[in-house]
Formats: C-alpha cells, structure tokens, sequence
C-alpha cells in the first residue's frame, strides 16, 4: 500500500505518520519506510522509498492535534513512550533521508 | 446473569519441545534459506543445545520449576546466565528433547505420515521406556522402523521431508495426497507437530489434576494451525484429535480460533459452558505453533546470540464445577473488543480492563497481577519488536494514572508489583496471558494474591478480511467457598 502510494504521488509529497507502542517498533517501521525493510518479511524490501516518517506522539506532530482529541485517544500513550525520545530516534531516520537527497 | 455454577481452573500443564533440526522449516528461516540470504551452516551454529534450552530462566518458569517474581533478580542476559541442574520436569510439565518429540510423532500418528530409521526407532525405543506419561502400548506403535534407503527415496522422488537430529538424516515426515497442496509434508508436519505437543500436555494436565480421564466432557483447541483438505482448508477438529490420544473417550470437542486471542476466549467459553451446567469438566488444549519457529532468528544472529525460537509450546488448562476451593473464572468480570470498539491501545485496554473491573465496581488497583502478553523480551528485542509485556503493563499503569488511582511517579512501581518480565516463547496463543495462570493458581491458592486479571489481544488483520483488532479478558479470583 504505501509504496503504491509513493509510486503514485512521489515521495516528495507525502509524509508517514506512525503510531506504533513502542520506540523499537517505531525505528523498525521508520527503516522501513526510508532505506528497506531490514527483516525481508514483505514488498519493501531492498526498496528504499526515503519517506519522511514521524510519530503521532512527537512535539512536532502532537502541536497540530486538537487538544480534545489528543485527550481522548493519545494522551495515555504518551505516558507510555516518551516523545522526547521518540524524535530522537525517528531524526535519525529523516536526517539520513535528506543526506541522501543532497 | 443467570448462573447455575461457578466455574473454576483446577489445574494447569504446560510443555516445551525442543526442536532445533526443525529451526530450518520455520517459516521466515524456510524463506531466508530459499532466497540465498541466510546460509543453512551459518543458521546451524547458532542453535542451542537440549542443556542449555532446559537451563534457560525462562523456560524454567514456563514449566514452573522457578517463579516470575525469581526471575526478576535474574542477571541478564539471561542466556548467558544459565540456571544449571534444572530438571527438564517441572511442576506444570516439562521440556522434551527432540528425538522424544520425533517418537511421539510416529507413535500418535494415525496416516503413516512418519518414517524413522530402524536405529533411531530403537534408541527412541530405549528413551521412551523412562517416560512417564509414556506407555508399553505408546511405544508399541515405534514398530520396527523404516529401512534408510527407503527413506532416501522417499525424500528424493516423493516430496517428503527429511528429518534430521544432530544433522544426521533419521527419518521423513510423508505427504498425505499427490496433488493436495494442504497436505502435503510440510503441512502435516505443522499439524502433527500442533497435535503431539497437544496430547503431550494434555496427558500431564491430566496426571496433574489427578482426575480420570473418562470424566472429562469436552476439549477445546485453540491452536494455531489449520486441519483440512482442499476442499475445507480450515476444517478441525484439533481438539478431538488431542483428546483421542489422551484417553479422554467420553468426551468431544472443536475449536476456537481468534489469532493470539483464542486462548483466554477458550477459557471464557468453557467457563460458560459449565456454568450454564451444560458440562462439568472441559479441558483448553494449546498445541505448538511451528511456523513460528525461528521467526526473528535474523536479530538472534545479528547479536551472536543462540536462536531462541527453538522450542514449540503447549498449554493445557481443566476448567471445573466449583469444588469450593479452586479460583474461580469471574463470568461477570470479563472484557470483550467490540467491532465499533476502535484499535488505538488506549481503546483497546479501555474495553479489556475498564470495561470489565467497572462491571464490578473495582478499580485498577483493586487487581494484585495483570497477565498480558508474555513474550520473552530476549527474543523480540533483537529484531526491534520492542518488550511487549513491558510496554502492555506502561499502558495498564498509565490508564491508572489517568483515571488518578495512582500518581504518575508510581508507574514504575505499579508495574513493578502488578506486572513481570516476559518469559513465553514467542507462539501466539501459548504467549498470550495463559503462561501466568499456572503462577496464578499457586500464589491465589496460598494466598499470596486475591486476584489476576488476563487480558490477550489478536492481530486480525494479518489475515487480510478485516482491519479490526481483537481482545478478551477475565478475572480470576480466590474462591469464596461454595455458594
């Protein structure tokens, strides 16, 4: 699906939004969608689709949520994963999307 | 709720076989191996040994011989800090090698499926005989053993699979139809080996609640595989399979399937049989899941580590009218995912452990331990799969934190005291919540705690006919006495 989409409207117009429950989930699927899938398990891999990719719960992302919304569905998460962390692990990922571009 | 009985677990059992000639036909390595990028020697170096599968913590709190509150002391990694001079027995089973695994194999299977070399026969012969769940009849169907240029033949022109042990070829599993691809060898591998850990654990289940086979009413299988032919890939009946080898000929069965979530959703479903007085004693079976064998191998690899999916799993869970002692199956404190329910975690718990405590006008920490999914860490961190359990008990304590039962400072107490590290294998329904429940019985009936709460989750969608998720959960409490 998502890399039909990418064939579809280019890389450069989209952007992955992620949700997954844990830090190391969220790297795995950031791998994925930028450089390949690292375990071979489906269609991307050995594809590197360089997709800028965020959590749902980093500061960037959450700004633009409304506060009610975010109470209802996300705010027990983000006890749950720190979202500090999580834009460090995931900066990685689009920092070595844009020095490929470059 | 109209309820005629309470129903109650009067015992558990569960096993491990260990099987690491068989790590090459687990799904992903099967592939890996195929496609070039994984070299079978290679894979080869990284199995572990029969002493060091029963030495590892984990799969010593499996079998019960140490506790999960044992386990937390523990020093990591925990496979390198093996508990040596462990019996492959324990108090809710016990961990079988693998060529005992191969000669239950050919003794309950009824299709001639399996060939073993007249010298492996015998020596199986020999080990067997120690057995104690094993009989003189058992190992009267080994028979006499299948000549090895036979077995040549057969895996070269008849698309049978070679059985090795310690590398050396002692036997085939055979195809039951020329042409039917869900039978062929691979897949009546898949599903002999689900039966054998089945009847395996059903058998000490039985020995361990002391109870007469011949009483037991009915079975339910909730493992993961899919019995049939082509024209009913999914058929069943596991459960009547299981229960024919374990002398249970008064009783029936089938199966209930919801992909990790069929476990507790057996229990659920025999806990309401009895209540409603239509059976008295009914037997949940869980045989193992052998496509997941060597499903993260490549992280395992990755960090010179042994491949830890090396064992198949099996639970087995009696489920009775109330005897006034044993914990009870509280059918007015369960929790269910409905369609509309949504998929974010958040939702998820809401229904799984709000949704059953308010039913009874309790709290989150009115529940002394919370039995989620037990998948051992050391297996899904090297391949970025993150610890499961942990990350399930930082949901349960955050949604505490929420409703303000407790401050956010206590979280990592609160997973602490009501929580514990993973120590399942990775098998699906084996991991889901039931590995705590033999743990949970022992401390309830000391009266160390009131009360646990099991909550399992399903991944529907991995069968591509729906997106939703799935979940169920009870609570199991100290008995009251008889009402």
């Amino acid at each position: 699906m998502v890399k039909k989409l990418v064939e579809e409207h280019g890389a450069e117009n989209l952007m992955m939004i992620i949700g997954t429950p844990d830090i190391e989930g969220a790297e795995l699927v950031a791998e994925t969608v930028t450089e390949g899938d690292p375990s071979y398990a489906g269609p991307l891999a050995g594809v590197s689709l360089g997709l800028p990719v965020y959590h749902i719960l980093e500061p960037a992302i959450r700004a633009e949520i409304p506060e009610d919304l975010y109470k209802e569905h996300l705010a027990m998460m983000a006890m749950v994963i720190d979202p500090q962390e999580l834009e460090t692990a995931l900066a990685k990922y689009r920092k070595k999307k844009s020095l490929k571009k470059s | 709720m109209l309820i005629s009985s309470k129903a109650i677990i009067k015992q558990v059992a569960y096993i491990l076989a260990h099987v690491p000639d068989l790590v090459r036909y687990g799904s992903k390595p099967a592939r890996e191996i195929a496609a070039g990028r994984t070299k079978l020697a290679e894979l080869e170096q990284h199995l572990r040994s029969f002493d060091d599968t029963v030495a590892y913590p984990p799969n010593q709190i499996f079998i019960g011989n140490i506790s999960p509150d044992d386990y937390a002391d523990l020093p990591e990694p925990w496979y390198e800090n093996l508990l040596r001079g462990k019996s492959r027995y324990g108090p809710f089973g016990e961990i079988m090698p693998q060529d005992e695994l191969y000669g239950i194999m050919k003794m309950w299977d009824k299709f001639n499926l399996i060939d073993l070399s007249p010298s492996f026969t015998a020596l199986l012969n020999g080990r067997l005989a120690t057995h104690p769940l094993i009989t003189t009849e058992d190992r009267e169907r080994l028979g006499e053993g299948t000549p090895q240029e036979k077995i040549e033949v057969k895996v070269e022109k008849e698309a049978s699979l070679p059985l090795y042990h310690n590398g050396q070829l002692v036997g085939c599993v055979n195809r039951a139809h020329e042409q039917d691809e869900t039978l062929t060898a691979h897949v009546m591998l898949e599903n002999l080996l689900t039966k054998v850990t089945g009847i395996l654990v059903t058998r000490h289940l039985i020995r361990n609640s002391s109870i007469e086979p011949d009483k037991i009413d009915y079975l339910l299988s909730c493992s993961e595989e899919a019995v049939g032919d082509r024209y009913n890939r999914g058929g069943g009946n596991m459960a009547k399979a299981i229960g024919e080898e374990a002398y249970c000929v008064n009783a029936s069965g089938c199966d209930i399937k919801s992909f990790c979530a069929g476990t507790v959703l057996a229990i659920i479903h025999s806990a309401a049989l009895i209540s409603a007085g239509l059976f008295n004693e009914i037997i949940v079976v869980g045989g193992g899941s052998f496509s997941k064998i060597g499903m993260k191998f490549q992280g395992h690899m990755k960090h010179n580590m042994p491949i830890l999916e090396d064992v198949l799993g099996g639970i087995a869970i009696l489920l009775s009218r109330d005897d006034g002692t044993s914990p009870v199956v509280n059918l007015a404190c369960t929790g269910k995912h409905d369609i509309s329910a949504g998929a974010t975690a958040q939702a998820i718990y809401e229904v799984l452990i709000l949704d059953p405590l308010q039913k009874m006008g309790m709290k989150i920490t009115d529940v002394d331990k919370y039995a989620v999914e037990m998948h051992n860490p050391e297996v899904t961190l090297p391949m970025g799969s993150g610890n499961v359990p942990l990350t399930n008990y930082k949901t349960i304590a955050a949604m505490a934190a929420m409703r303000g039962e407790i401050d956010r400072e206590e979280l990592p107490e609160f997973i602490q005291s009501r929580g514990m590290p993973g120590f399942s294998p990775t098998q699906g329904h084996i991991a889901s919540a039931v590995p705590y429940l033999g743990h949970a019985l022992k401390l309830i009936n000391d009266g160390k705690i009131n009360n646990a709460l099991f909550a399992a989750k399903g991944s529907l969608f991995l069968g591509r006919m729906t997106n939703l998720a799935d979940g169920v959960s009870f609570l199991l409490e100290k008995n009251s006495g008889r009402d």
